[in-house]
């Protein structure tokens, strides 16, 4: 911004950037060879960055090897249910969070930024034997439970952010004009707030569909694991397995994610900030 | 306005009288306002869930803390007082690991936050090619961790990584098994932690920079202040609040984690990389000893508590200086 930088110092600040950018960006395209390589090139003792002969073998072998697609489809459901229960319960919470100053408001407000403080191993033991009384250990449904209530701190705080963005005076416009209460949340605060609850749904969905403790320690039998649960099989007992195939199951993967997030940072960004700031 | 008339007003629209021009409008959304009935009802949808699956494991989980909890055992679980911190305080391995927690979370947060700083002070700059960066940057944000510790195993892998090809080719020895090595796995481990966090580090930072006040800064350069000093006295202090907050979160976060080395080493090699959450997971569920693995969770907030508490008094005190 400075309008004194030197040109030799500008120099500097493009060869730091470039750094950066090949420190996030090498591992990932590290990954994507390895996924289009055929195993002859895998073994070879000095592997290239670009594959002499591309392939998508790996890719059909790591649906033989592993149950992918169902392992996928038990994600998305978890995900998508999650992420509809989590912004379902938040938004109504959120309003009040945003809109109130009572004790429970400030209460809920503490409790979004001590569960980020939460250490997940004093919530498992507990919630795992809750959840085995509830008959709901090794099922999706108890997993789903999870999901929703954790991702609830975080979406409260998202949508009180971008509820606290909406001016007030709409809503009081509305009450003016005779509008009752239910009416004005439905017809007014309602279609203004959609777009922050659809990228919240989006973050749940992305961070339950990611998730791995929880899934790990819930889910039983492997006809219902989620994805991340199924992609540690590929590892084996020494890890060493097919690293083709583990490389292609990765990536395929982080696809969903990746578009979902690539949609929604600026929201989230924008929503985080307006979440922390108080008026 | 007081409570009074807030459940006055509930009670009118519990009883579906249309407010008429005349009547006193309803202002939604006034703050400062105690809750009153159609609050609470708004409420309470997100309130029972977190009180039955949030707030009560976590007050059971201190509870079983002080029993003899485990799993599949056909006697009742009885209450033994402190007996498993007396255990813990003994316990070598888990102190062994507890410090290596602590040199993992530091080791990560701190490389973690100054390059996220300088990152953000770059993509802060008026440069061309930013956009790939903040792009690129969605790519460690966005991965699940299992799949980010697959991609760093391959990177790592002695024969087929990159990295050890890298070294060969620049003459820089014959490269070596990172992750299975007694000195490297800890440090490797550690770079790949740095590597995941660093998006969210970076956009909080930089969302603090474009918050500082641009006019202080031109006056400061007008002035004849370098680069260094108007860091130091125009941006740092804006941004102070957000950085420690981030850092703090950062810290809990990395202290708390578990994919990532789970499936990078799950622990190994002998241990070295055996982070204080793998030590509990291997307690509670492949021991069965739930009692003593809620004791070893107890431990783990009692520490991020008092490092915070620690954060917090020496924010106090340094927000009194100015």
């Amino acid at each position: 911004m400075s309008p004194r930088t030197g040109g030799s110092a500008r120099a500097g600040q493009y060869l730091a950037l470039v750094c950066y950018l090949a420190f996030l960006a090498l591992p990932f395209l590290w990954l994507l060879s390895i996924a289009f390589k055929p195993a002859r090139e895998l073994g070879s003792l000095h592997p290239t960055w670009i594959p002499r002969d591309p392939t998508l073998g790996n890719f059909r072998q790591a649906f033989e090897e592993q149950p992918l697609l169902r392992a996928a489809g038990n994600s998305l459901t978890a995900a998508v249910a999650a992420a509809l229960v989590a912004v379902v319960l938040a938004t109504p919470m959120a309003y009040v969070m945003a809109r109130r100053r009572g004790r429970l408001a400030a209460a809920a407000t503490g409790w979004v930024v001590i569960s980020q403080a939460f250490p997940f191993v004093l919530v498992i033991i507990p919630l795992f034997l809750v959840l085995r009384n509830l008959r709901l250990v090794n099922s999706l449904t108890g997993l789903i439970m999870v999901y929703a209530v954790w991702a609830l701190p975080f979406a409260l705080w998202m949508l009180s952010g971008y509820v606290r963005a909406l001016p007030v005076e709409l809503e009081e416009a509305a009450a003016v004009d005779g509008a009752g209460r239910l009416r004005t949340l439905v017809s007014v605060t309602g279609p203004l707030l959609a777009p922050g609850i659809v990228a919240t749904a989006l973050f749940a969905f992305v961070t339950a569909w990611n998730e791995f403790f929880f899934a790990l320690v819930l889910l039983k039998s492997p006809e219902k694991q989620t994805l991340p649960v199924v992609l540690t099989h590929f590892l084996g007992a020494e890890g060493v397995a097919d690293l083709g195939p583990l490389a292609a199951a990765a990536f395929l993967a982080t696809l969903p994610s990746l578009v979902i997030f690539a949609v929604i940072q600026r929201r989230i960004t924008g929503g985080m900030l307006a979440g922390a700031v108080k008026s | 306005m007081t409570s009074a008339t807030a459940v006055e007003r509930s009670r009118k629209e519990r009883s579906g009288r249309k407010r008429s021009v005349g009547g006193r409008p309803a202002r939604p959304g006034r703050p400062g306002r105690p809750l009153d009935h159609g609050a609470w009802f708004l409420v309470l949808p997100a309130l029972l869930p977190i009180l039955v699956l949030s707030v009560g494991p976590l007050l059971y989980g201190v509870a079983l803390a002080f029993t003899d909890a485990q799993s599949g055992r056909t006697e009742p679980t009885e209450w033994i007082g402190a007996l498993n911190f007396r255990d813990l305080l003994h316990d070598t391995l888990f102190w062994d690991s507890f410090g290596i927690g602590l040199l993992w979370a530091l080791g990560v947060t701190l490389p973690q936050f100054v390059l996220a700083l300088g990152l953000a002070l770059l993509l802060n700059q008026n440069l061309r090619f930013r956009w790939p960066a903040r792009a690129l940057a969605i790519i460690p944000w966005a991965m699940p961790e299992v799949v980010v510790g697959i991609m760093w195993r391959l990177v790592y892998n002695a024969d087929a990584g990159i990295l050890n090809e890298t070294l060969r080719d620049l003459g820089l020895g014959e490269g070596r098994d990172w992750l299975t090595g007694l000195a490297t796995a800890l440090p490797a481990v550690i770079v790949v932690g740095v590597w995941a966090g660093m998006p969210q580090t970076t956009v909080a930072l930089l969302a603090g920079l474009q918050n500082t006040p641009r006019e202080l800064h031109e006056a400061a350069a007008l002035d004849g202040a370098g680069a260094w000093r108007r860091f130091r006295t125009v941006t740092w202090p804006a941004l102070r609040p957000v950085a420690l907050a981030i850092t703090a979160l950062n810290l809990i976060w990395n202290f708390n984690s578990f994919a990532l080395v789970y499936v990078l080493t799950n622990g190994g090699p002998g241990g070295r990389t055996r982070l204080p959450m793998l030590f509990a997971y291997e307690e509670a569920f492949r021991y069965g000893q739930f009692g003593y693995a809620a004791a070893m969770g107890c431990v783990m907030v009692a520490v991020i508590a008092v490092i915070l508490a620690l954060q917090l008094v020496g924010r106090l005190r340094q927000g009194g200086d100015e």
